[in-house]
């Protein structure tokens, strides 16, 4: 019996179309996975199903029956809850207290018979919640499992889950899919949005696919293989295999010492980090995010304040003379002829201003290396124009505002601007975070090149195949300080995912 | 079931035609709601009402230079908000600025007024820009040091403002007991803006132009425009461009506070040869709109300003011609105002009815 069906469901954005015809149908008491590449209606679909999307066209059947979902309040009454990517908690209040916010205030607020609920909840399924926790006190870990209990207490019988790992490490994903069986043998439904396939083969009874909004097809998981999957997501064979070129002549490029930053709150967000890099290496940073993996790349980019004692050597590559960036402006270290270039986590936020084009863009770092008072748009327009050409990056044109392209061809006019100002240091914060699958393989391969041609690359990345695929050392963070560093050839990804979470003895910490 | 009636849904973008059309229609909307409020009103016929709007701002040559001349005041104020805003620096102390700007040319045409006319007219023109940017750099250093909200800051500055200028208004008072300043240089006119071509709003009019064609210039082509700009969108990314950030907010605010200051040095001067805490009369809060909706590009500023000058000189004159007060012709104000603004609305989203094409 069906729990949800979609008929013919289309709903569009201006001129994107974000779902055209999908109708398929979600078994009562399965754990359904929804695959699909970014841009391919995952959530779009699924935000109709709770409430925030009205279809264009099309319906939807919840147990057979048709329903005009208005509203994530007549969401709640079909017992269709959703847990988005983005939690949507208050964060100065407790766990119980946001369980209740927006409830019909028919009764009134009994703190005790909250906890008792959920502590019904959370020993039926196997959860830990502590109901007087403040949610700004919580782990992401925490944040979602209240999320989680949340959408049970209103009495959801249908779950909808939005990329529910991507801010997990193993171990956490490992626990949460554990309480997701257990649920299912509560006879609820699960729908689970991801693109990770090994987690789609884990947890999944079933995989519907997505593609570029239209509905492809659902498989059973038992009879599912990753290759077969991403060929059904991206609509070809895609080569799964990232490479990891040798390169022999490793020479020494930064030489990070002690370094320790404090962030705006005044919390020690970087302790003691001491590490080594060198040209013709690809180093990895794994952490959970928010441990400070932002926050160190910016330290050595000079945008943040590097506390006393710590210290960034930067070589040069002809003279191998050592010049301290401590202490430094961007502009300040660019010229003193440091090639250092940084593709931030916040790509409009940070690396490109969103309201201009790519040719405006591409001027960001070196506008005022002309002579006059005025800009120069000559030479930024033909930089704009060859990556536009080479990275195939689809806009109307080097003037449309970049915020308006999509997100992986965004990264594209970021990447490519960074790469083109021929660095001998790369830095990349979460560079195919959002990407698709060919746009992340692209990606791999611009920073392979640059590897090859003897750059000192950074990857802080979060999926952890992917740093161990691509990377030769792998640098874990963990609360702000370095928990040892890896060998990416034969570090193992549980290990990995321990020290993520668990800072490990002294031994572990070596630089090499 | 029951289905939503209507729905907004965002569009991808339009046409230069198309927000063109939107923007007419809602000026001929505007136009008729107009007309129908004033009918119910009034019992007028709308479309006399609107001759007489039109003759009240351009029947005759007195009228129309003072419609250009509250024109020429808004468009100076709002080219010289416009780099702070496009820098997101919510300066709204531009009264205050063009206040301060304008005791700084009254005091100079009290006490120099015999340095003969060239120098005393260079000299104010300086003095009240060094003016106005010294009330809006305190503002500046405090967000730039401090992070202070500059909305509040400037804001409160106009109220500092105002105090000063009553004081030199009692200080300067003409004739005692008036309570006014009073014409200043009434028989030698030192100090006022030349009559040419038989007005003396013609210089104004010059300089308005050459600050309008500056500012597009520096906003688009310089890198200080540029700096704006990026600072504008985000500060992290202007920090990622080794740009400093506290240099380019002190340095845009003084430019927009000096651009008040001749304001208010345009408006005492070039205008009513007078001080009084009524110089500035809102219009720095007015020009705020004005720069906003043109998106500080200057040549829309200019266009923008004579559509609200036209309607401010308009409505006083139903005002009194139709023996209605003040209110009434703010209202005509307020409903076309409302119909531009609104019109942003189906720019951006369309409303659509109901599902198109139900499958059954």
């Amino acid at each position: 019996m069906a729990a949800i069906t979609f008929e013919h469901i289309s709903k569009r954005f201006g001129s994107v179309n974000a779902n055209s015809d999908v109708s398929f149908s979600v078994n009562k008491g399965e754990i359904l996975a929804l695959l699909g590449e970014n841009g391919s209606g995952k959530t779009t679909l699924m935000n109709m199903l709770s409430g925030i999307y009205y279809p264009d066209e099309g319906r939807i059947l919840v147990d057979d029956k048709p329903v005009s979902i208005r509203g994530p309040r007549e969401a709640y009454a079909l017992g269709i809850g959703m847990v988005h990517q983005h939690f949507k908690l208050v964060d100065v209040f407790t766990a119980a207290e946001n369980l209740v916010v927006g409830l019909e205030p028919d009764k009134k607020l009994d703190r005790k018979e909250i906890a008792a609920d959920i502590k019904e909840i959370c020993d039926k399924y196997k959860f830990d919640v502590n109901p007087d926790k403040k949610v700004y006190d919580m782990s992401v870990s925490e944040k979602q499992t209240l999320e989680i209990v949340k959408v049970l207490y209103r009495g959801a019988n249908i779950l909808i889950l939005d990329e529910p790992t991507a801010v997990l490490t193993p171990q956490e994903t490992e626990r949460l899919f554990n309480v997701l069986r257990n649920m299912k043998q509560d006879g609820k439904t699960v729908i689970i949005i991801t693109h990770k396939l090994h987690e789609v083969l884990s947890i999944s009874d079933r995989v519907a696919i997505l593609r570029k909004g239209e509905y492809i097809e659902t498989v059973e998981t038992a009879e599912a293989t990753e290759e077969k999957l991403t060929e059904l997501m991206v609509g070809k064979k895609v080569d799964l295999e990232i490479e990891r070129p040798e390169i022999e002549d490793k020479k020494l490029r930064l030489e990070v010492r002690n370094l320790s930053c404090i962030n705006n709150e005044g919390i020690k967000i970087l302790k003691d980090i001491s590490f080594d890099l060198y040209g013709g290496e690809i180093l990895g940073i794994a952490g959970i995010s928010g441990n400070g993996q932002k926050e160190l790349l910016e330290a050595i980019a000079g945008l943040n304040l590097i506390e006393e004692g710590g210290s960034v050597k930067y070589h040069q590559p002809d003279t191998e003379d050592p010049v301290e960036l401590k202490g430094m402006t961007p502009r300040r270290i660019r010229d003193l002829g440091v090639q250092l270039s940084f593709v931030p986590e916040d790509r409009l936020g940070m690396g490109l201003v969103g309201s201009m084009g790519m040719t405006e863009n591409m001027m960001l770092k070196d506008y005022n290396s002309g002579r006059g008072i005025f800009t120069s748009k000559k030479a930024p327009k033909e930089l704009a124009e060859k990556i536009m050409e080479e990275l195939e990056v689809v806009t109307p044109g080097v003037t449309t505002p970049v915020r308006r392209l999509s997100g992986g061809n965004v990264q594209k006019v970021l990447v490519g601007r960074e790469i083109a100002a021929s660095p001998t240091v790369l830095m990349t914060a979460y560079a195919v975070r959002g990407l698709d699958i060919n746009t992340s393989y692209t990606i791999y391969h611009l920073l392979n090149e640059q590897k090859k041609k003897g750059v000192a690359v950074i990857y802080v990345g979060e999926d952890l195949d992917v740093l161990l695929a691509l990377c030769d050392r792998i640098l874990v963070l963990c609360g702000g300080q370095a928990n040892g560093i890896l060998d990416g050839r034969t570090a193992d990804k549980q290990e990995v995912g321990r020290r993520m979470s668990v800072i490990v003895g002294k031994e572990g910490e070596g630089h090499e | 079931m029951n289905e939503p009636i209507l729905r907004v849904i965002k569009r991808e973008s339009m046409s230069f035609k198309g927000k063109l059309l939107v923007r007419a229609v809602s000026l001929i909307l505007a136009l008729l709601v107009c007309g129908i409020v004033i009918t119910l009103i009034t019992g007028y016929n709308p479309i006399t009402v609107y001759v007489t709007m039109a003759q009240g701002a351009f029947g005759t040559k007195t009228r129309a230079w003072s419609t250009i001349k509250e024109m020429l005041m808004l468009s100076c104020i709002a080219i010289g908000l416009a780099p702070a805003f496009k820098m997101k620096f919510w300066n709204v102390g531009a009264e205050g600025q063009i206040l301060i700007g304008g005791i700084v040319s009254a005091g100079c045409m009290i006490y120099l007024s015999n340095i003969g006319n060239a120098g005393l007219f260079v000299l104010m023109c300086i003095l009240s820009a060094l003016a106005g940017s010294l009330w809006a750099f305190l503002p500046a250093l405090f967000k730039a040091k401090f992070n202070t909200n500059e909305t509040l800051f400037t804001l409160m500055m106009n109220y500092v403002a105002i105090q000063l200028t009553s004081y030199f208004v009692a200080k300067w008072e003409n004739p005692v007991g008036s309570n006014t300043v009073g014409v200043i240089n009434q028989s030698g006119h030192e100090g006022w803006f030349p009559k040419i071509f038989g007005t003396q709003y013609f210089i104004s009019l010059i300089m308005v132009i050459i600050l309008a064609v500056f500012m597009h210039i520096y906003l688009r082509y310089t890198k200080h425009g540029y700096e704006i700009a990026v600072v504008g969108e985000s500060e992290n990314t202007a920090r990622y461009a080794g740009i400093s950030v506290p240099k380019v907010v002190i340095r845009t605010v003084l430019l927009s506070g000096a651009i008040c200051g001749v304001a208010g040095f345009m408006a005492v001067a070039g205008a009513s040869h007078t001080i009084s805490t009524s110089t500035a009369g809102g219009r720095g809060f007015t020009a705020i709109i004005v720069a906003w909706l043109a998106k500080f590009d200057s040549a829309t500023m200019l266009l923008i300003s004579l559509l609200l000058a036209f309607l401010n000189s308009g409505s006083s004159e139903i005002a009194s011609k139709c023996h209605l007060n003040d209110y009434a012709s703010k209202i005509v104000i307020g409903i076309i105002l409302f119909f531009i603004l609104g019109s942003e609305f189906f720019i951006n989203y369309k409303l659509v009815r109901g599902k198109k094409g139900e499958k059954k």
